[in-house]
């Protein structure tokens, strides 16, 4: 059975109670974008300003729990500073970290065919390898997932 | 007023007991259940009842000659009396099984509403409604043109009537719930009912979590129609009732189309049926309706007025606990009188998330529901995204409450 402690990862909790880069930025030159979880009403507000194919800054504002606070917390520090094409890799990656254990969670047993990796991250993702432990828990991922497909959205629009 | 002090009919160890899946441990911890205003459990005679009917009398209804297809009509027809009898509907062909309470606001609003409403002509909802309640009208506004008006929530958790003669006046129909999903709120739905009649307008009462727990006669409610669902009153999901007076449905326009509700087709045009199979298209939920009927069996064997009383009773006990374990840093939301109010207790504990609470929860084998309860425009009027919410029914007892204040005391410890 998982257990709190491997959904609840310290570094999670400490995004949770510090969120990073919390706030709002002037639209335009920043993009604006509103993901909802219709499931348990979070709502996240995602602001992502493009310079020079970079991001330049990244903030964040809405409400939800733990798990979809914490995950945007640190996916603003994940993507801030880095080039349009390495976000948008980062949030690749963390989608795979995602889905990939979602194929896994039939069973704790060993892994059956080739063990292959091939859909390994092409890109370290660091601290956010903690919220791995969110796809024992499978109704949590939709949590954890909300921020990165806002923001997905957001570079999307900014690039329109 | 009623407090802590109240006494229960019965012990709910015994009820217990007659619900099987109460009886299964989760993550090693015994199953405390309290999410009843989501979805009730069942006991073993309506999974019976249902289970017999499929292993000795299933066959389609309305249709066949041969005795077990008469014996399948039977049971289908006789759980429509049942029903009737059990709100006090003056004949079954003022009851039309649905598939939810969902289905039933949706026929009045398609059926009703398309025949009878104009651009320009007033609806009145209320904020504490479920989106049910909100959705076919907001359809209908798209639709038609129709203007939508809300009775508002009051800071005591009771809906604020003051305005009500005011929203009513030039009304073609009013809408509410008989008790809000969210806060337990019971609003007087005989008041607005004939505050609603005296402009000529017609009431209609989403009484999905009023006929689950309080002895309910649709028309001393003063309502032209009641929409309710078998899922929460310990019968089967798939089974929902529309109760509306004869007169009315006798004068609307079918909803759905197709075999059952027909008298004749021909390849120019049909003939509708008779109440209530006018309402009916297609095979019904047979089975359903057969372990709706046992449902109302064995509510009628506790008594209605008991049901109540235990409610009342458990609603006291966990708003005293809460309050007295959790103080300040508990919210609990709606009316503060456990008379005054049916056993749903939504609540914001310090600045965890509703989500985080239930999946601590979750590990004590506690389920309570978090998330905004299909209720968003009252998510709002409170200021939240969303809140945690326990809900009791017949089997639930102080155990049970214990088990979530000490799931919630874990919360606030792995937080804090």
């Amino acid at each position: 059975m998982a257990g709190l402690d491997d959904l609840y990862r310290e570094i999670i909790l400490d995004h949770y109670r510090s969120p990073r880069n919390r706030g709002e930025l002037a639209v335009p030159p920043a993009q604006r974008a509103e993901g909802f979880n219709p499931l348990c009403g979070d709502e996240i507000v995602v602001y992502v300003e493009v310079q020079s194919d970079r991001v330049a800054d990244v903030k964040i504002g809405g409400q939800g729990c733990s798990i979809s606070q914490a995950s945007a917390s640190m996916m603003s520090a994940a993507v801030k500073g880095r080039t349009v094409l390495e976000a948008r890799a980062v949030i690749r990656a963390f989608k795979a970290l995602m889905s990939i254990h979602e194929h896994r969670l039939d069973a704790d047993l060993p892994e059956d065919g080739d063990g292959d990796s091939e859909d390994a991250p092409p890109v370290a993702l660091g601290d956010l390898e903690a919220l791995q432990g969110v796809v024992r828990f499978p109704v949590r991922i939709k949590c954890a997932t909300l921020a990165w497909n806002t923001l997905a959205q957001g570079l999307d629009e900014a690039a329109s | 007023m009623s407090t802590s002090t109240a006494t229960t009919p019965w012990d709910a160890s015994l009820i217990k007991v007659d619900f099987p899946i109460l009886g299964q441990t989760v993550h090693d911890r015994r199953l405390v259940f309290l999410d009843s205003a989501a979805s009730s459990q069942k006991p073993d005679a309506v999974i019976k009842a249902m289970s017999g009917y499929y292993k000795t009398t299933h066959a389609n209804v309305h249709r066949g000659v041969y005795a077990m297809a008469e014996q399948a009509t039977n049971l289908y027809e006789g759980a429509r009396a049942k029903v009737a009898a059990f709100v006090g509907a003056g004949h079954s062909r003022e009851i039309i099984f649905t598939k939810n309470a969902t289905e039933s606001l949706n026929l009045v609003a398609k059926s009703w509403g398309h025949a009878n409403l104009r651009a320009g002509d007033a609806v009145v909802l209320s904020e504490i409604e479920h989106h049910a309640n909100l959705v076919p009208w907001l359809m209908l506004k798209d639709e038609l043109g129709i203007e939508l008006r809300y009775l508002a929530l009051g800071d005591d958790g009771h809906l604020d009537l003051d305005d009500l003669d005011r929203l009513v006046d030039g009304a073609k129909l009013v809408s509410v719930t008989a008790m809000s999903n969210v806060l337990g709120t019971l609003p007087p739905v005989r008041r607005i009912a004939d505050a609603a009649h005296a402009q000529g307008a017609l009431m209609v009462v989403d009484a999905s979590q009023y006929v689950p727990h309080l002895a309910t006669e649709v028309l001393a409610l003063g309502a032209d129609f009641v929409a309710f669902t078998g899922h929460k009153m310990l019968g089967p999901t798939g089974i929902g009732v529309l109760w509306g007076r004869s007169e009315l449905l006798d004068a609307m326009p079918p909803f759905l189309g197709g075999g059952d509700m027909i008298c004749d087709v021909r390849l120019d045009g049909y003939t509708p049926n008779e109440l209530p199979w006018k309402f009916e298209a297609g095979t019904p939920p047979i089975a359903e309706a057969v372990g709706l009927g046992a449902a109302v069996d064995y509510l009628d064997a506790l008594g209605m007025g008991a049901v109540r009383q235990h409610e009342v009773e458990i609603t006291g006990y966990a708003l005293a606990t809460l309050a007295d374990r959790f103080g300040d840093t508990i919210t609990v939301y709606g009316p503060a009188d456990p008379a005054e109010r049916g056993g749903v207790i939504s609540f914001s504990l310090a600045d965890v998330h509703p989500h985080d609470i239930s999946q601590v929860l979750d590990q004590s084998g506690v389920c309570i529901r978090a998330g905004h309860h299909c209720a968003k425009p009252l998510m709002r009027r409170l200021g939240v995204g969303a809140t945690a919410r326990a809900s009791f029914y017949i089997y639930n007892d102080h155990a049970d409450v214990d088990a979530l204040a000490d799931g919630l005391d874990a919360t606030t410890r792995f937080f804090a």
